[in-house]
C-alpha cells in the first residue's frame, strides 16, 4: 500500500489542534522511538488514515473523518513534547 | 502563523514542463510562509464532493503571492485540473501554510531539530552547510529553500542533488542556473533518469548510491540534508544516506506517494 509520511498530517490535524502536529515529537509505544511526527509513515484509505512509527512501524495514531465529526486516536503514543514558541 | 482556510485567485499560470503548470496565487489573507512549507488545495464539485490535496510551495517570506508547481498525476482527481483546466482569475480554496518540519530558515538552520536541549534555535549552527535531493516534482520546496538562502544571501554553502526523467522535465531550469550564480553558494548538480542532454558525461539512469555518493556534502561536513520526492525515491537516498555515515537526525525527509 503506497504510503506518504508525517508532513501530511499537518493539514487534516489543524482543524483540531492549535499547534503544529508534525513538529511535536511522540515516544512509540512499542519501541520507545522518540521522533517527530512528521517522521511517521502515513498510510491512507477510505476508511480513514493510520501513522505508523518510522522506526518499528508499530501504529501511532489514527484518523477517521466523516461530515461532521472525527474520531482521532493515539493508541500507540505514550507521550508527546509539544515546543512552545519563544517569547 | 497559524494556517487557515483562504481564498487563492489564480493570477497567472505558465507550463513549467510538459507534464507540469507553475501556478501563481494571490492568496487572500495569507499570513507569508517559510521555505518548504506546503498547503493543502480544496475542490469542489458543484455537487458538493470535494477533493484535497497537498503542494509543496515554491515561493516563501512576507508576501500574499504563493507560488505552486504541480505535476500532472495521470489518475490524478486533482492535479488534471489545475495543470490543464485553471486560468487566471480562477478562484481555489487553500489551507496553510502547512508544517514546520521540512523548512529551512536563514541564519538558523539547526532550529529545531529533534533530541536538541531547550528552544527552537538553541542548537544553531551558522553556515552548517545544507545538502538538497530532490526527484522529480520533488524538487519544488527544494527551490523554495535555495531561493530563500540565495535571497538572505546566507552563508552556508548549498548543493542541490537533482534527479528529473529529462532534460525538458526540469522544473525551475533557468531560476536555478542563476541562483548557481548568485552570490551565495550554490551548486547544481543534475541527473537524468531517461533522457540527457547531448553530450553528457553520464548515461540516463536511475540514481545509484556512488552516483549520489559523488555528488553529495560528505557526512564528515555535518550537513543538514532535505531529500524530497516519491516515496520510493526518498527512501531509498535516505538509506544510502545513513549508510555513507549521515545522523538520522540531520535527514529530513518529504515522501508525496507513488513508486
Amino acid at each position: 500500500m503506497e504510503h506518504v509520511d508525517g508532513n501530511w498530517l499537518a493539514g487534516p490535524l489543524a482543524e483540531f489542534f492549535s499547534f503544529d502536529v508534525t513538529m511535536a515529537t511522540a515516544r512509540c509505544s512499542g519501541c520507545g522511538t522518540v521522533a517527530e511526527l512528521a517522521r511517521a509513515m502515513v498510510y491512507r484509505s477510505g476508511a480513514g488514515t493510520v501513522v505508523r512509527c518510522g522506526s518499528c512501524g508499530h501504529v501511532l495514531a489514527t484518523l477517521v473523518e466523516s461530515e461532521d465529526r472525527a474520531w482521532i486516536g493515539f493508541s500507540g503514543v505514550s507521550a508527546i513534547e509539544v515546543r512552545r514558541e519563544p517569547a | 502563523m497559524r494556517p487557515g482556510w483562504h481564498v487563492a485567485t489564480v493570477a497567472a499560470t505558465h507550463r513549467e514542463t510538459p507534464n507540469a503548470a507553475r501556478l501563481d496565487l494571490d492568496v487572500d489573507g495569507w499570513p507569508g510562509n517559510a521555505a518548504g512549507q506546503h498547503l493543502d488545495v480544496r475542490l469542489t464539485a458543484p455537487d458538493g464532493y470535494s477533493a484535497t490535496r497537498s503542494y509543496s510551495i515554491a515561493s516563501s517570506g512576507p508576501t500574499m503571492r504563493v507560488v505552486l508547481a504541480v505535476d500532472k498525476l495521470p489518475d490524478g482527481e486533482v492535479s488534471p485540473f489545475l495543470v490543464d483546466e485553471v486560468r487566471a482569475g480562477d478562484m481555489l480554496e487553500v489551507h496553510g501554510p502547512l508544517g514546520a518540519f521540512f523548512v529551512w530558515r536563514p541564519g538558523g538552520a539547526g532550529s529545531g531539530s529533534a533530541g536538541s536541549a531547550g528552544a527552537a534555535g538553541s542548537d544553531r549552527v551558522d553556515a552548517r552547510p545544507v545538502q538538497l535531493i530532490a526527484g522529480g516534482s520533488g524538487v519544488v520546496p527544494l527551490y523554495a529553500i535555495a531561493q530563500a538562502h540565495a535571497d538572505a544571501d546566507d552563508p552556508a554553502p548549498f548543493r542541490l542533488l537533482y534527479s528529473a526523467r529529462t532534460p525538458d522535465d526540469v522544473y525551475f531550469a533557468d531560476e536555478l542556473r542563476a541562483l548557481a550564480e548568485a552570490s551565495a553558494p550554490f551548486r547544481l548538480d543534475l541527473v537524468y533518469s531517461r533522457r540527457t542532454p547531448d553530450g553528457w558525461p553520464a548515461p540516463a539512469g536511475r540514481i545509484t548510491r556512488e552516483a549520489l555518493e559523488a555528488a553529495v556534502i560528505p557526512a564528515a561536513d555535518r550537513p543538514l540534508v532535505y531529500v524530497c520526492g516519491s516515496t520510493g525515491f526518498v527512501e531509498r537516498v535516505a538509506d544510502w544516506l545513513v549508510g555513507l555515515g549521515h545522523d538520522t537526525r540531520s535527514i529530513r525527509t518529504e515522501r508525496y506517494g507513488g513508486t
